[in-house]
Formats: C-alpha cells, sequence, structure tokens
C-alpha cells in the first residue's frame, strides 16, 4: 500500500454503518474504496447528492463536489445547496474528512489559502468541518519533510478547534481536550520517528499498531 | 406564455453595473447561452455572485474573461487560474465566501430576512469587519442577506407556465437565487408542457422570463 491507500484504508475502519458521509477531495475521496461490504454508508455530495456513487459511464448531467461524472444510489435524492447546508451545518452528518495544508494540537485547522501565493477558496469546508459530528483530517504526515502538525497553525484558518481525529501515512492522533494523543502508529515506523517528524506536543500513553495496513510481503 | 423571449429581447434587459447571480456549480447547471448572451452585449462593470469562479471560458468565467466583471462573489475561485491572475493584477475583487454562508445569504433575500447567524467562519478571517451575535451563549456570525439586480438560471426544465424543477445535480444553487432577484431569467435545458404540481421546484410567479419558445426540444 502506498501512503494514500495507508491513510484511506485506516479512515474506512471509522466510518460505522448507517453513518452519513462528506468526502473531501483528493485522499478523502479514496476513503469510499475501503469500506468493507458489511457496512452501509450514505455518502453525501455538497452540490446537491444524498447517496453518492462512482461514475457509472451513464449519460447524465450527474457530478460531484469536484465537478467529475458520478452517479447517485438507489433510494438516493437530489437536494438544493441550502439543503445540503442544512444537512452539513445544522449537524446531520455524522463524519467528514478532509484535507489540510497544517493542523494543530488544538484541532484547529488551516486548508483554504496561502496568503501571496495560493487563494483557492474555502468552498464548503469551513460549513463542513464546523457542523460536521466528527472531523477527520486525512494528509500526508508532513509538506515533504516540512512540519504540517503544529503547536498552533500559522496560515489562516478554516476553522477554530474543530478536528477530532488526524490520520496520516505515519499514525493516528485524536484531539481531546487536554490535548493531542497518538493513538496508533504504523509499524513502518517509530514513536521519535512520529515524533521527530511533528512539531505539536503528543501525548503518548498506550500506543497500538496502526490498523487497516495490508502488509503485501505477508499476504 | 408571455414569460417566453428570445436572446435579443434578453440583452436589453442588460446594464452596465449590474447585480447579478448565476447558477450552476463548476459549470454544471450554469445557463450557459445567457452567460453567452450576456459576453455577446458587452455590458461591464458587473458584480457577480456565483458558487465560484468556473472555468477558464467556461461558466462565469467567460464574462471575467471579457474583463466585464468588476467583482466576483464566491465560495471557490481555483477552478479558474485567470480570477486568481485577475485578482493579484488587482483588476478583479474577489469577495470569497463560505459556501453554505452564501447560499444561505442568498435564500435569506428571497425570503424578506435582513441576514442570517451562522458559526461557520467564527475565529477566520472571514469574521472580520463583521458582528458576532450571542444566543443562549452561543456565538454567531452575522452575516447579510444577498440579493441582485437579475439572477441567471440554469439546468432547469420549465412548463409552459414557467414552473421549473431541475435536471440531476444541475438545481445547486438555481432555486434560491430565482427567489432573489429583481428580474429572473431561466435557460431550460427542456420544455415540457406540464410539471405535476407536487414536483415543482420553483413555482412560477418567481419566474420573469424563459429563454427560447413554448415549442423548444418538446
Amino acid at each position: 500500500m502506498n501512503d494514500k491507500q495507508i491513510i484511506a484504508s485506516r479512515i474506512a475502519m471509522e466510518l460505522k454503518d448507517g453513518d452519513l458521509v462528506n468526502l473531501g477531495i483528493g485522499i478523502p475521496t479514496l476513503v469510499a474504496n475501503y469500506v468493507s461490504e458489511d457496512k452501509e454508508i450514505i455518502f453525501q455530495s455538497e452540490n446537491g447528492i444524498i447517496g453518492l456513487g462512482a461514475d457509472q459511464g451513464e449519460d447524465c448531467s450527474i457530478v460531484n463536489a469536484g465537478g467529475m461524472k458520478a452517479s447517485i444510489c438507489k433510494g438516493g435524492a437530489f437536494i438544493d445547496s441550502a439543503t445540503s447546508f442544512t444537512f452539513i451545518r445544522g449537524g446531520h452528518i455524522d463524519i467528514t474528512v478532509l484535507g489540510a495544508l497544517e493542523v494543530d494540537q488544538e484541532g484547529s485547522i488551516a486548508s483554504w489559502i496561502i496568503p501571496g501565493k495560493l487563494v483557492p477558496g474555502m468552498g464548503g469546508a469551513m460549513d463542513l468541518v464546523t457542523g460536521a459530528k466528527k472531523v477527520i483530517i486525512a494528509m500526508r504526515h508532513t509538506n515533504k519533510g516540512k512540519v504540517k502538525i503544529l503547536k498552533k497553525c500559522r496560515l489562516p484558518l478554516t476553522a477554530f478547534k474543530q478536528a477530532n481525529l488526524i490520520v496520516t501515512e505515519m499514525c493516528v492522533m485524536e484531539v481531546k481536550k487536554d490535548g493531542l494523543h497518538l493513538l496508533e502508529v504504523n509499524p513502518a515506523y517509530t514513536i521519535e520517528e512520529v515524533m521527530n517528524a511533528t512539531d505539536a506536543e503528543l501525548i503518548v500513553d498506550e500506543v497500538k499498531p496502526m490498523r487497516g495496513i495490508e502488509n503485501e510481503n505477508n499476504a | 406564455m408571455h414569460k417566453f423571449i428570445n436572446g435579443e429581447v434578453f440583452k436589453t434587459l442588460l446594464k452596465d453595473g449590474m447585480k447579478i447571480h448565476v447558477g450552476g456549480f463548476l459549470t454544471n447547471g450554469s445557463p450557459e447561452t445567457l452567460i453567452d448572451l450576456v459576453v455577446e452585449s458587452g455590458v461591464k462593470n458587473l458584480t457577480i455572485i456565483c458558487n465560484d469562479g468556473g472555468y477558464e471560458g467556461n461558466g462565469v468565467g467567460k464574462m471575467i474573461n471579457h474583463g466585464q466583471v468588476k467583482k466576483l462573489i464566491a465560495s471557490h475561485i481555483g477552478t479558474n487560474p485567470d480570477v486568481g491572475r485577475l485578482m493579484n493584477e488587482e483588476k478583479l475583487i474577489v469577495e470569497l465566501v463560505p459556501q453554505g454562508t452564501l447560499v444561505e445569504r442568498i435564500r435569506a433575500y428571497g425570503a424578506g430576512l435582513g441576514g442570517i447567524l451562522t458559526p461557520t467562519g467564527l475565529n477566520t478571517l472571514v469574521q472580520e469587519g463583521k458582528e458576532v451575535i450571542q444566543v443562549k451563549g452561543k456565538d454567531y456570525l452575522l452575516e447579510e442577506a444577498l440579493g441582485a439586480d437579475m439572477a441567471l438560471i440554469g439546468g432547469a426544465i420549465a412548463d409552459e407556465y414557467g414552473n421549473l424543477k431541475y435536471r440531476e445535480t444541475m438545481r445547486n444553487f438555481n432555486p434560491m437565487m430565482a427567489t432573489a432577484a429583481e428580474i429572473v431569467v431561466v435557460e431550460p435545458v427542456k420544455v415540457i408542457e406540464v410539471i405535476d404540481p407536487e414536483n415543482v421546484i420553483t413555482p412560477h410567479p418567481f419566474v420573469d422570463y424563459i429563454l427560447g419558445g413554448e415549442q423548444d426540444e418538446r
């Protein structure tokens, strides 16, 4: 498994049967590929779908929130944007999975602007992290060696103290009231290596091997 | 029905400096023919409200390319590099608004409300210059209602009475925008005789004009 697959596979284990889930663009989208068949997960797409499905190659006008062709599952619904954000802001989404440029130990997230460089805009991300019951950040642990998990975000925030779980190719971390807990570490890395790649202060009590990683050599 | 007009009549409705809602999400449900007519008309100094900046040469991107837009109010501009470039060259003002806030501000205007209270954007750049109001111990940002002079609606299946429903995901911002402008113009993907009243999304009193003829694409 590559880094992206490790992250997506681990996050898929957080999804519970019957959950209504919004997946962001990039690594988060891959999570759908790893949901076990015994669970029924309903995906929401903020442009207006309850029951988002993969592109079936049909001639239709259905797109996902990234503007790519998609489909709708049986029993699904098309909704307008106000209803879509009633789901999102109103606390009706169980889990949202998003990427980020930076996250900090208090759970604040930066993902929509690098001043003077890149201004893509926030799209629906600010509403998603504010309103979803659980916010999972899916991202590479560092940006080519540059730390992304900080004591305090440096970039302008998407939201203040909203992230619950951070999953990278190296580890799984949970934001709790007393700080950022290291829960699981990918056996390919040591706790020291994780700490060296992290600026945030990690609380290390009981660390387990990271789940969801298929070791192809042993398979 | 008197609501059906052609492109030439539509162009006479346009004026410099107008504030225009444009439906669509990354051009899905975008009224492309109406946008082409705005480009043809050459009107300038427009304020465009749209979910996003479209693509280069597609959606609202066409009006931006032709230098007709003074200000863009949107939630996302990453798919159209022109927008970022013109913004950096100070040829275009961009106001970025969280997507849920944007659509709710439009809905509020159509519903006769002065604004909305939302937790989205608290403690971020979005909060700058806005009032924070506490309700039952929780903080909210006061976001003002957002109306326009004209709304350009796409993705609609219209009937001869002017009622609308929408094709698949083309619905997005269109139903809210159709309630929040002085003049509402629809570019239908299809015109049918009558929509089952239980399935009407935008009832005909919201609609002023429909591009095309009653006999089109039947």
